[in-house]
């Protein structure tokens, strides 16, 4: 048969978010995946050079919305590195406790809509059921549902009051029970099983290859976690311990998923009960010396990384953002090789992709060929003369 | 003003829109987090289904569009075409504070200012996102405008009355 290209996005019915498709399919079977993920693209790490380090935090939790403290978490521990400032011990664990309730909302948050990309609906009304108390938690610590905005440089903005630790602890027994149901489903669901099981297969080798993350690569046998391998925040004093799974299938992935859930509680529990006394945040220098930091960080989606260069002021000379799902892009283009068409959504849909993130913007033939930086005010007014030729205001 | 005289299949309809309005997402480079709350209104802590609201994936079904977050410059002629295609009368909600000047991106080189700048827009929910009561509130403030638009017979009137409120002011001001 010929083979055809079959268009999905950038609005579609089974998209959350803008993203292009183009699947070349010959028949039934995929043959090649072509992926364009700009439409969300915004200038946030241009934007950023121009912020000072109170200003620029608000707009890095707006990279992602599902994920927003783990990127001002990822950017605030940089920070604190150069600037080569201590947090106090009681800052670290509410940070780690609400990193800990963030994953639990987003692996709750994913388990519904894989159950609803293979039409489970009722898993994704259960699962969004629960996800509310751990945003009822997270709201009453930090005041918000989605964007906390709990970092600062040198420490967290609230505290937390005892009744508020009693109010978390007293949640957790309910989520662990329906998060042990969760498990009993997965294994004994049939219609989980089935749409499940052998789907969208990455063996171990092919993981390193691609350079996936995350419970993606976990699921495939990868022991690696940023949050036991290079420990920051309060890890390292909690017992805890890394979710893998040797399946390598979307099976594989929520099992992984489910575990980390378990796993996250724990630590939550951990943090609420032995969370040290004194102060939440100390007075941090304003101005960040010279100096280049990775830092990393364990993200819902996987490993997240933030480059950073400071040189002296109160703004960063350079940041950009490795996220996870652009790590994990590479891998789902690759096992959707030789598959089913109507298995695309659950493949896509399992390495929790999320799009707001993902796109960087490239200029090739810079004026005279030569490398440079170009600075936001060019790029401004580059695109109001764009928008002139278009006719927009 | 009195209601203009209508045929009874068209009051019918009128009815129907206002008892089960249905609605389309469309998200126009948000961070998400505006996409996760609507989906928590349709899941059955908020349940925004009491209200007869179906969230459809295409646009021709739709009679409200959800349009979540700034307008990345490459999304803004898709969103004009998204909007072109729902069926008249068209309600447009613009969510939180991306909706309304583009929130935290304000400025920044590849994000429109407004939704108002590609398509005209109803009712704002405001919020950064929006709390699933307030987009609730949006809803059923746009249920709202549609019956007193029916009332009216457009839309008009509502532009009218900014008008009459704005010229004196403006006057006023000497604009
Ligand atoms: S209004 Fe806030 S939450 Fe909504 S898309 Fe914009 S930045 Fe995100």
């Amino acid at each position: 048969m010929p083979e055809v290209t079959v268009p999905i996005g950038p609005h579609h019915p089974a998209l959350k978010e803008p993203v292009n498709f183009k699947v070349i399919a010959d028949g039934e079977k995929i043959v090649r995946l072509e992926l364009d993920l700009s439409y969300s693209h915004r200038g946030i790490e241009k934007a950023a050079e121009q912020r000072d380090f109170i200003r620029v935090l608000p707009l890095l939790e707006r990279v992602c919305g599902i994920c927003s403290h783990s990127h001002s978490t990822v950017f605030v521990k940089g920070i604190e590195e150069i600037m080569q400032v201590e947090i106090p011990p009681r800052a670290q664990y509410i940070r780690t406790i609400i990193a800990e309730l963030e994953r639990m909302h987003s692996h709750l948050l994913w388990l519904g809509v894989a159950a609803h990309e293979i039409g489970f609906n009722t898993l994704f009304m259960w699962t969004w059921r629960d996800r509310e108390l751990v945003q009822d938690t997270l709201e009453e610590m930090s005041g918000n549902r989605v964007h906390y905005g709990m970092n600062e440089v040198g420490g967290v903005r609230c505290d937390l009051a005892p009744h508020q630790v009693s109010a978390a602890l007293e949640r957790l027994p309910f989520l662990e029970e329906r998060i042990h149901q969760y498990t009993d489903m997965v294994n004994d669901q049939q219609t989980m099983l089935l749409r499940f099981k052998g789907v969208g297969k990455l063996s171990r080798e092919e993981v390193l290859n691609y350079g996936a993350v995350g419970p993606t690569a976990r699921a495939s046998g990868v022991d690696y976690d940023v949050r036991r391998d290079d420990p920051y925040l309060a890890y390292a004093d909690v017992p805890w311990n890394v979710v893998t799974d040797t399946n390598g299938d979307v099976y594989g992935r929520t099992c992984v998923r489910i575990g980390e859930l378990h796993e996250s509680v724990n630590i939550v529990r951990y943090c609420l009960e032995n969370i040290p006394e004194g102060p939440v945040r100390i007075n941090a220098p304003k101005i960040a010396p010279d100096g280049e930091i990775m830092s990393r960080y364990e993200a819902p989606r996987g490993e997240l990384v933030h480059f950073i260069r400071t040189n002296g002021t109160n703004k960063v000379e350079r940041i950009d953002i490795r996220t996870p799902t652009l790590a994990n892009w590479t891998s789902v283009a690759m096992c959707l090789v030789n598959k089913n068409l109507a298995d695309i959504p659950v493949i896509v849909a399992a390495i929790d992709p999320c799009l707001s993130c993902t796109s960087r913007i490239t200029l090739i033939n810079t004026p005279g060929g030569k490398p440079g930086i170009i600075t936001f005010d060019e790029l401004r007014k580059r695109r109001q003369i764009s928008d002139k030729g278009r006719g927009l205001p | 003003m009195a209601a203009p005289l209508q045929c009874l299949s068209q009051r019918l309809v009128n009815w129907a829109r206002i008892k089960s309005p249905w609605i389309t997402l469309f998200n126009s480079g948000a961070c998400n987090a505006c996409d996760i709350e609507i989906i928590a209104c349709l899941m059955p802590r908020f349940d925004i289904e009491r209200f007869g609201i179906l969230a459809k994936g295409s646009p021709r079904h739709a009679d409200i569009l959800i349009v979540t977050g700034h307008v990345t410059l490459k999304q803004a002629s898709r969103l004009r075409r998204v909007w072109e295609q729902i069926p008249e009368p068209r309600y447009v909600i613009a969510m939180g504070a991306c909706g309304a000047s583009a929130g935290a991106f304000h400025g920044l080189y590849h994000v429109m200012e407004r939704v108002e700048d590609v398509i005209p827009v109803d009712v704002y929910a405001a919020g950064c996102p929006p709390r699933p009561d307030e987009i609730i509130n949006a809803v059923v403030t746009c249920l709202n405008l549609l019956k007193e638009d029916q009332v009216h017979g457009g839309k008009e009137w509502r532009q009218r009355r900014v008008r009459e409120i704005m010229e004196p002011m403006e006057r006023k001001a000497g604009i």
